[in-house]
């Protein structure tokens, strides 16, 4: 059995072009698509003091929050006693995706529309109120809507009634990983027929019990002072700072778009690949850069096509340098722009992929990378070209997203500027031909 | 590339039955697994039934390490998915590692860990500010259930693609729908998927007894769980696991495998109507079941079993009634439709898995699981249910639905190798 | 002997379901059916669950069910509320 070193097709379908036509972020630094990204450029921190309870006993008190989210200002009052934080989060970061994209899923053929999200942690801030009601209170008190506020699918469900999604759906549980595995599982669904697919990730879990269990991985920074608690790449790396929100994208096929006139198309899902690592011992390399080149073939380009990574950036001295050296065996030393936007909101597992896939598209429509922040002392022997300081202006063609889940995942997305519009769409009166009714 | 996937291994973790052998036995012997809870006093909970799997890791080759740090649900994974790779005969040590992919199915993840974690780190709840000094190192793992995955990957040695997917009560068949897209496009050969999950727990009991969908009937948990009957009040919570080797069909041929059958349709879809409400119709489990059968390029009268979702409460066994009238017209009347959740109960995402497994070994051995308890068929649900007792039939077409929380329809369709003949009754 | 009135029932479904400005508390809400003024069967379960815990009344999950609109489930909720007294 060998691998096949071109991009597989899918069973009955085509290989249609798969953009990115709505985008919307709820992110420690940023509440919108515009306000996160200019907050991004200017490096404004998301990493701030747990307060809405004493974390002071806690090894770590930082977080990556979302400060003056007002969910009943964004969604209907029914929907709050039966939605968790991430769900009122990733429900109003789909609204304002959809609503960017222009596109009524309603409108579109029934069964031609799709949710597939990642979420790593649940319902849980919401799970830890009813687990507290049961046991301190009794069965009787737990609230009905525990039994679906909590569980990993809740936001996919949440996002489909809202908009009248009835197609393929999806959810992805990968840690950090497991974004860019339900943005590679959407374009999957559209080359099986469908045309329009919402997805991404948002996570919170910044409740007493979700921090805690964050701090249970091991990997979360013991520093105090937020501007130097998630260095990457840094000399003085101890970690990362978990943090809460993400991104959703309307990601479409092509023809569809051009066929209801999306009014833009940031660009395009052209890679997508997964690995898991070997076992400890094996001798072999961890699976990132396998990730990487297979993404890369599965997009038909060559490392030197690539024009920025965006990476995964844990944090943890190995782990730096595992990823460090898969950037560099892929682009030589010094290779290539490593852009680290996530330095501002901390790790946001299922919301992470996602939020860097949009800070690549927006570095493609502007022609900028945002910095790596707060890094000042880089690891030399890393020889990463790391984006540091001011933003740096770049024209951005194609750039490679880089996440890794706790455990051994790897994921890998391509993101490429929006392709040539076929002919026609050049001429709005020219017809299409229907899209098939999946 | 479009390329075929078999089923050339299975494992098996259920209620009752630990091991395909003793799986399919007690499926064949129309017993129900359901009972009064032992893993917790279940006395204060409305619903006190479920249908639990009296597992001993040691007994099942877990190291006392391993049962220390596994959740039972990666416990579960870890059991079944090596009992697949043996029936399998594949070789995985002289596959390439990166050839092969893990996709697992859970609703719930770590749940019992993380509730008993819970327990211990907030003082029984009465701290909010929950303790960390007392948090095990292995609370990381029920928080974020991936770690199933990887537990799958670690057993099999498994470098390709590998997640976790979590679509609720559809979790078992998804990541198998998903495991077969993943060989079909060509980006694995060999998948190691299936689903597991292991909710007796306080927390998730208690949630569904607040929207009263699991079964008060604490009196006779023997015939708790009713699929289809007049009487039937509820599902009874389960827990259990199925995992399969997945391999492309054309490599398990050329090695003589033994093909248990072929994933040959798949399709997943969504009301977007309510979170746990159903509308009597079923017409997106309907459009499930047609998009599959499409996929496998077969009528609605080839599908000689339905192994149905059947959970036993009113509105679901309503539901897929008609959606099985609307998606296989007059043949609904005329095959056989059974839901072994009758025998194990719901085991939440795993259950999906579980039925796969059920469906593969009746084509295997030619047999209809029954549905236990039904007795007195509800009026409303008029078809062939197969009651109380299995019944001998050669399945060469198998459809398998499930129905979940969000409102996830999905379906599936096995069907026999040409190629492959029958394996002697085991 | 305690109560509930249309206020208590409204403060909870409030609670329970969310406030909503679309529900529209005119003069005959008494006897509107709870589907019309949008609240599911969930939200009747979950204000059910509460009316008991707050009330101390038991109610039977049929009767529950059958109530469809606020007056019926007053109803429901007094005349237990006569029998625990």
């Amino acid at each position: 059995m060998t691998a096949p070193t071109t991009a597989p097709g899918t069973p009955g379908t085509s290989s249609s072009t798969a953009v990115i036509t709505g985008i919307g972020v709820a992110a420690p630094n940023g509440l919108g698509t515009e306000a996160w990204w200019a907050a991004t450029l200017r490096g404004e921190n998301g990493i701030r003091r747990v307060e809405a309870y004493d974390a002071s006993a806690y090894p770590s008190s930082l977080a990556g929050l979302i400060i003056g989210f007002d969910a009943a200002g964004h969604l209907p009052g029914r929907l709050l006693p039966q939605t968790d934080r991430c769900t009122r989060l990733a429900l109003t970061a789909a609204d304002w995706a959809l609503a960017d994209s222009g596109a009524d899923p309603a409108a579109l053929p029934e069964y031609a529309t799709g949710v597939v999200t990642s979420s790593a942690t649940g319902g849980f801030e919401f799970t830890h109120r009813e687990a507290r009601k049961l046991w301190t209170r009794g069965p009787q008190h737990v609230s009905v809507y525990e039994s679906f506020a909590w569980f990993y699918a809740a936001n996919s469900g949440q996002i489909s009634i809202r908009h009248g999604i009835r197609g393929a759906s999806g959810v992805f549980v990968a840690e950090q990983a497991g974004g860019l595995d339900a943005i590679g599982h959407a374009r999957r669904t559209l080359r099986k027929g469908s045309s329009l697919v919402v997805t991404g990730g948002v996570e919170s879990a910044l409740d007493p019990w979700g921090f805690v269990s964050h701090i249970a991985g091991g990997r979360v920074s013991r520093r105090t002072e937020a501007d130097r608690a998630y260095l990457p790449f840094d000399k003085d790396a101890s970690g990362h700072v978990p943090g809460e929100g993400g991104a959703m994208l309307v990601l479409e096929d092509m023809s569809a778009a051009v066929r209801r006139q999306a009014p833009r198309v940031y660009g395009e899902l052209a890679g997508y690949a997964a690995t898991f690592d070997p076992p400890p011992g094996s001798g072999r390399p961890p699976g990132l850069e396998r990730a990487a080149r297979l993404a890369l073939a599965d997009a038909g380009l060559a490392p030197g096509d690539v024009d920025a990574v965006f990476a995964d950036a844990a944090a943890v001295p190995a782990l730096d340098d595992a990823e460090a050296a898969a950037v560099e065996a892929l682009f030589g030393p010094y290779g290539v722009p490593v852009s680290v936007p996530k330095t501002l909101t901390g790790r946001l597992m299922g919301g992470a992929g996602p939020l860097d896939v949009v800070a690549a598209l927006l570095s493609i429509r502007d022609g900028v990378l945002p910095p790596v922040a707060h890094v000042d002392r880089p690891v030399p022997h890393h020889r990463l070209d790391l984006v540091r300081g001011e933003p740096r202006p770049a024209r951005v063609r194609h750039a490679l997203v880089l996440a890794r889940g706790h455990g051994g995942f790897n994921a890998a997305a391509v993101v490429s500027g929006a392709p040539d519009l076929p002919s026609a769409a050049a001429d709005p009166s020219a017809t299409f031909p229907p899209v098939p009714d999946p | 590339m479009n390329r075929s996937v078999a089923i050339t291994g299975i494992g098996v973790v259920a209620p009752g039955g630990i091991g395909r052998k003793s799986f399919w036995d007690l499926l064949m012997s129309g017993r129900t697994a359901t009972r009064t809870i032992s893993m917790f006093d279940p006395s204060r909970f409305r619903s006190q039934i479920a249908a639990e799997v009296d597992f001993v890791p040691e007994r099942y080759g877990l190291t006392p390490r391993e049962a220390r740090r596994l959740d039972r649900a990666a416990q579960f994974a870890v059991v079944s998915t090596r009992e697949c790779l043996t029936d399998s005969g594949l070789e995985f040590a002289e596959l390439d590692p990166h050839r092969i992919g893990v996709s697992v199915g859970s609703a719930v993840g770590g749940t019992t860990t993380l509730e008993q974690e819970y327990l211990v780190l907030s003082d029984s709840g009465r701290q909010w500010e929950v303790d960390g000094s007392y948090m095990s190192p292995h609370l990381f793992d029920a928080f974020v259930p991936s770690s199933l995955a990887a537990e799958v990957a670690a057993v099999a040695g498994a470098e390709g693609p590998a997640t976790v997917i979590s679509t609720g009560c559809t979790s078992g068949l998804d990541c198998l729908g998903y495991a077969r897209d993943l060989i079909a496009e060509g980006s694995a050969d060999v998948m190691l998927a299936g689903a597991t999950d292991a909710p007796i727990s306080p927390i998730a009991v208690a949630c569904f007894d607040a929207v009263k969908a699991t079964s008060p009937s604490n009196d006779d948990p023997g015939t708790a769980s009713r699929p289809f009957d007049r009487t039937r009040n509820g599902f009874v919570i389960a827990e259990g696991a199925a995992m399969f080797v997945l391999e492309e069909l054309e490599h398990a041929r050329a090695r003589g495998a033994h093909v248990y059958g072929v994933i040959s349709g798949y399709a997943t879809r969504c009301n977007a109507y309510h979170m746990t409400g159903l509308k009597a119709d079923g017409r997106e489990m309907a459009e499930a079941i047609r998009r599959s059968l499409a996929e496998a390029r077969l009528a609605p009268e080839r599908v000689d079993y339905v192994n149905a979702h059947g959970s036993g409460t009113k509105q679901n066994d309503r539901h897929e009634t008609n959606a099985f009238k609307d998606a296989l017209g007059e043949h609904a009347y005329r095959v056989p439709v059974s839901s072994i959740k009758s025998m194990i109960g719901h085991s939440l995402g795993a259950i999906g898995s579980i039925e796969i497994a059920a469906c593969a070994l009746g084509m295997e051995f030619g047999a209809v699981p029954p549905t236990a308890n039904l007795h007195e068929p509800d009026p409303e649900c008029d078809l062939d249910y197969v009651p109380l007792e299995a019944r001998p039939a050669r399945l060469d077409t198998v459809l398998s639905v499930g129905s979940g929380f969000g409102g996830f329809q999905s379906a599936m369709i096995l069907t026999r190798d040409a190629g492959t003949t029958r394996r002697a009754a085991a | 002997m305690p109560r509930m009135t249309l206020d208590d029932l409204k403060l909870i479904l409030d609670e329970c379901a969310g406030e909503d400005e679309r529900t529209d508390f005119g003069s005959d809400l008494l006897d509107t059916s709870f589907t019309d003024l949008g609240y599911d069967s969930l939200a009747l379960l979950e204000t059910a669950a509460t009316t008991t815990l707050r009330f101390g009344v038991e109610l039977a999950d049929e009767a529950v069910t059958d109530a469809e609109t606020p007056r019926q489930f007053l109803d429901l909720v007094n005349t237990a509320l006569v029998k625990v007294a």
